[in-house]
């Protein structure tokens, strides 16, 4: 029977990716009559002097190009005489890195290309980096268009010896380098003449030979658990992909993480009931006893995996939305789908240099070393041990987009975690942990405009929405923390300073705070914003004096007129109108519910 | 140590992509177009689960003008495998009498694209499987296995998920779904090869025999009924024909063949002068629009 082979082709736009695969099999006789046929016109119509164009086979994606159609992974079959074979052919752009590492999460072997021309370059580095990163053990380097640098033996060994270097500290088993033309089919399907020093095989021969078993890292039988089916009252089955090992009925089982022990007693390949099954089998298994399984448990045999909440990982970053320490997604490893947080980024992985940079957050498609915290224990093994239960995808809890895919490198525990002792718990994480970002409303304006009604109703609102929040006002403030403040120039100041202290305090804590003072001065206000700091937001109350003095709530006016009261705003000291605000207000003639929703629109872009 | 076949190692996929939807996914729905990929799709659904059946029901579209023959098979399936089948058409259609013969396109649009959109929304199903593959034609080979629909049911192309190793994502919001293609890594002949190992049941269309047919601009169509109509001096006549894919009769190319058994239709396919699709007339028409009918909603 044959097998089959997975393999990625990448490199940058123009190598001759497409071409050399569609040589490949035209050369092999691997196509379909119509196709062939299809080709050889379509190629008379082109302008190649009537040469066939191999990149016709497979550039599907041409009349797309033309479309404005995104260039993705394409993927491509084709049989030979002792193998099937699957091609992921990837996008060169740098901007579709992700589709290309989708295409090499596929695959188990990479056929990265090099321009002769050129050699080893970035997309080079890039590629190579991510295959070897998403578990591919194999990787052969196409250098193609020989034949414009007269087939020369140097060039090919100068790039080989660059390819390996760059290898180096990349986990491949196997580094081979081909010599080829797509164009004139050198070395594609049978050795050339024109490379007589290449004492190596034709591509088509060394995908048709490589060994790709993943040979087992680890001993011993490992089943994530996809679903417990239960039809009847007799029948209670744990269906999965075994992901190492083998069983065998009566073998020992015992289940992660609920630490629970029992004996397998059937075991369903499919529809048939079987003694043994293996690796990569879809499986239903009973066991002997009535114990705690559910999905996302993994059962076990011979084999103690990982279990715990916190670990270290390699990630690539896939999203448009930067990632930053302290959010939360969902976390998919194995079956399992669980709340995590990213902990911290340790550092980003330099494509070109490797180096490692220090990071505070990572921008779509650069790699770094994470640690990640669940909130519950779960089971996973590291990536080079197994793949299945090594590799993880993080996705957005709000756009459902999948934001970033990594591989576990090792388990944390969190008291000996020192990444995680020295990081403090942050704003960012409480923040996260409410579900919302922080913000500082500052409401300003004249007594009576408005500011307490609509900061008491704004705050009804954005608790409804699930939003955490507080109100600071001259009930709660001017009784308390500042009764010992009376209304004159530097107490009003010191009244709005150590206010704008308790803003910061509260924001820090990951709350949303309504602020509603008179706030009259501009300069305080600004005081109060440099010390909030990008949280503030200044909404300017701006009802009249007129409409303000005939509402007089608290009968304020009328007692400052009298002269009872001194410095009262608008009547004895002044108001400083604000110069920016971020949103103004006029409350004479809306409705509450009218003003709250116009506010709430404002507001929509930041919460 | 037992090393898994390419047939072994599709099939364990498959049966991966189906639990993995009926463990997370909220209403699947599998749908059925009694063809061979169908066929196929249903015997791993069948596999994925044993003892259980399937958890969750099929779904046929049918447009009325199916082979008789196909709606038959599809009855004593469902009645055989005690699997729920649901058939849906889109009775707006019905009424109006659409049919492939007067209303072209528009006639797999309302039938076809809008009788599935309409199937989705009234069961409120949240996934719905597939059995298209990606060696059909081009715009499926860069579509996901898990891929997703707004609540217009149209596909974005440019804002796939990625999809890493067996790690599918399958969260969406409320009015969005998701079409699952679990034999998207399947080609022809593996599906020839599969129906063999397996002895999966196949609708006998597929098979070389006798049947009264017409010659159309290339096209072989069976006279599958008396709602046939034909041009003038078309008149049936009874030759060697079989189907390599099953769709509307009056839509379906035959050819010309001899091949009356797996074997021989086997042996028939690994020799295939041209690539399937161009059995299809719908699909002869529209191929350059397929993903533009992709991103309508159409499957
Ligand atoms: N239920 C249903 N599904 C359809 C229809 N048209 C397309 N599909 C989907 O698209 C796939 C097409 O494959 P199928 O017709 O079985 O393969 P073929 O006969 O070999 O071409 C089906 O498996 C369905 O998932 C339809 O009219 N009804």
């Amino acid at each position: 029977m044959k097998d089959l082979l997975k393999f990625l082709t990448c490199g940058s736009v123009d190598d001759g990716k497409s071409t050399l695969i569609g040589h490949m099999l035209y050369d092999a006789k691997l196509i379909f009559a119509d196709q062939k046929q299809a080709l050889e016109l379509d190629s008379q119509v082109g302008s190649n002097d009537g040469k066939i164009d191999y990149s016709l086979l497979l550039d599907g994606l041409m009349a797309e190009r033309e479309q404005g159609i995104t260039i993705d992974v394409a993927y491509r079959y084709f049989t030979s005489d002792n193998r099937s074979f699957i091609v992921a052919d990837s996008p060169g752009h740098e901007q579709y890195t992700r589709n290309m590492a989708v295409g090499a999460a596929f695959a188990d072997l990479a056929v990265i290309l090099v321009d002769a021309t050129k050699g080893v370059i970035q997309q080079t580095k890039r590629h190579s980096r991510i295959c070897s990163l998403m578990g591919i053990r194999h990787a052969v380097l196409a250098i193609n268009k020989m034949d414009l640098v007269d087939y020369d033996e140097n060039i090919y060994h100068n790039i080989h010896s660059d390819f390996k270097a760059l290898c180096e500290d990349l986990h491949f088993d196997t580094v081979y380098s081909i010599p080829v033309s797509a164009t004139e089919g050198d070395n594609l399907t049978h050795l050339s003449v024109n490379t007589p020093w290449y004492k190596g095989q034709p591509l088509l021969s060394f995908l048709e030979n490589i060994d790709v078993s993943k040979y087992q890292k680890i001993d011993g039988f490992l089943l994530p658990v996809q679903r417990v089916s239960r039809p009847n009252r007799t029948f209670r089955g744990f269906q999965g992909e075994i992901a190492s090992g083998s069983i065998k009925i009566g073998d020992p089982i015992t289940v992660y993480p609920e630490n629970e022990t029992s004996k397998v007693k059937s075991i369903l390949l499919g529809d048939k009931n079987v003694e043994e099954a293996f690796l990569g089998q879809p499986v239903t298994v009973q066991l002997e006893d009535e114990i705690d399984v559910s999905r996302g448990s993994v059962l076990a045999s011979g084999r103690v995996p990982l279990v715990a909440d916190l670990f270290t990982s390699t990630l690539l970053w896939m999203d448009n939305e930067r990632l930053v320490e302290g959010r939360s997604y969902h976390l998919k490893i194995g079956t399992k789908t669980i709340n995590a947080t990213i902990m911290d980024i340790k550092y980003r992985i330099d494509i070109h240099t490797s180096d490692h940079i220090p990071a505070e957050y990572l921008e779509k498609n650069e790699i770094a070393s994470v640690d990640i915290a669940t909130t519950d224990r779960i089971v996973f093994e590291k990536f080079e041990d197994n793949e299945a239960l090594g590799g993880f995808i993080l996705i957005d809890k709000v756009s459902n987009m999948t934001s970033a895919c990594g591989v576990v490198e090792h388990a944390l525990r969190r008291s000996d975690n020192v990444s995680f002792e020295k990081m403090d718990v942050t704003k960012e994480i409480r923040a996260e942990k409410k579900g919302q970002k922080p913000i500082a409303l500052w409401f300003t304006g004249l007594s009576s405009a408005g500011k307490s009604t609509l900061a008491n109703a704004l705050e009804k609102k954005l608790v409804s929405l699930g939003k955490h929040t507080m109100v600071l006002d001259g009930n709660n403030i001017r009784k308390g923390l500042n009764h010992d403040l009376g209304f004159d120039e530097p107490d009003r100041i010191e009244n709005i300073r150590r206010v704008a202290e308790v803003v910061k305090l509260m924001n820090d804590a990951g709350l949303i705070t309504i602020s509603a003072f008179i706030s009259p001065y501009e300069s305080d206000r600004i005081t109060a914003h440099e010390i909030i700091g990008e949280e503030f937001v200044e909404i300017y109350v701006s009802t009249p004096l007129e409409v303000c003095e005939a509402r007089d709530v608290r009968g304020l006016y009328k007692k400052a007129r009298n002269g009872e009261i001194p410095n009262f705003t608008g009547v004895s000291s002044p108001y400083e109108v604000p110069k920016n605000p971020d949103f103004v207000i006029d409350t004479s003639n809306s409705s509450v519910d009218d003003s709250i929703s116009q506010i709430m629109k404002y507001l929509d872009q930041y919460l | 140590m037992s090393n898994l076949t390419h047939l072994d190692q599709l099939e364990a996929e498959a049966i991966y992509i189906i639990r993995e939807v009926a463990a997370e996914c909220e209403r699947p729905v599998m749908l059925y177009s009694i063809g061979k990929d169908s066929s196929v799709m249903m015997h791993l659904a069948m596999k994925a689960f044993y003892p259980e059946i399937p958890p969750f029901p099929f779904l046929h579209v049918d447009t009325t003008w199916k082979f008789s023959e196909m709606i038959k098979f599809r009855d004593r399936k469902a009645k055989e495998l005690g699997i729920q089948m649901i058939s849906y058409t889109n009775p707006e259609g019905l009424k109006n009498n659409i049919n492939p013969f007067d209303h072209g396109a528009g006639y797999t649009d309302i039938m076809k694209t809008d009788a599935l959109k309409q199937a989705l929304d009234k069961y409120q199903f949240t996934a719905a499987f597939g059995g298209a593959r990606r060696d059909e034609e081009k715009s499926r080979a860069k579509e996901r296995i898990f891929s997703f629909r707004n609540s217009q049911h149209a596909w974005d192309p440019k804002n796939q998920r990625p999809e890493m190793w067996k790690l599918y994502n399958s969260k969406i919001n409320k009015g969005e779904s998701i079409r699952v293609f679990p034999i998207s890594n399947w080609t022809e002949k593996d599906i020839w090869q599969y129906i063999k190992r397996e002895n999966i049941e196949i609708v006998s269309l597929y098979f070389a025999k006798e049947r009264p047919v017409v010659e159309r601009d290339g096209n072989i169509i069976l006279v599958d009924d008396d709602r046939m109509r034909f041009l003038p001096g078309e008149k049936p006549m009874m030759k060697m024909v079989r189907f390599r894919t099953l769709g509307c009769y009056p839509l379906t190319g035959g050819t010309y063949s001899s091949a009356d058994t797996l074997d021989a239709i086997i042996e028939e396919t690994l020799g295939a002068v041209a690539s399937e699709r161009t059995s299809r007339v719908i699909d002869q028409e529209a191929a350059a629009s397929m993903e533009r009918r992709k991103r309508e909603g159409y499957f």
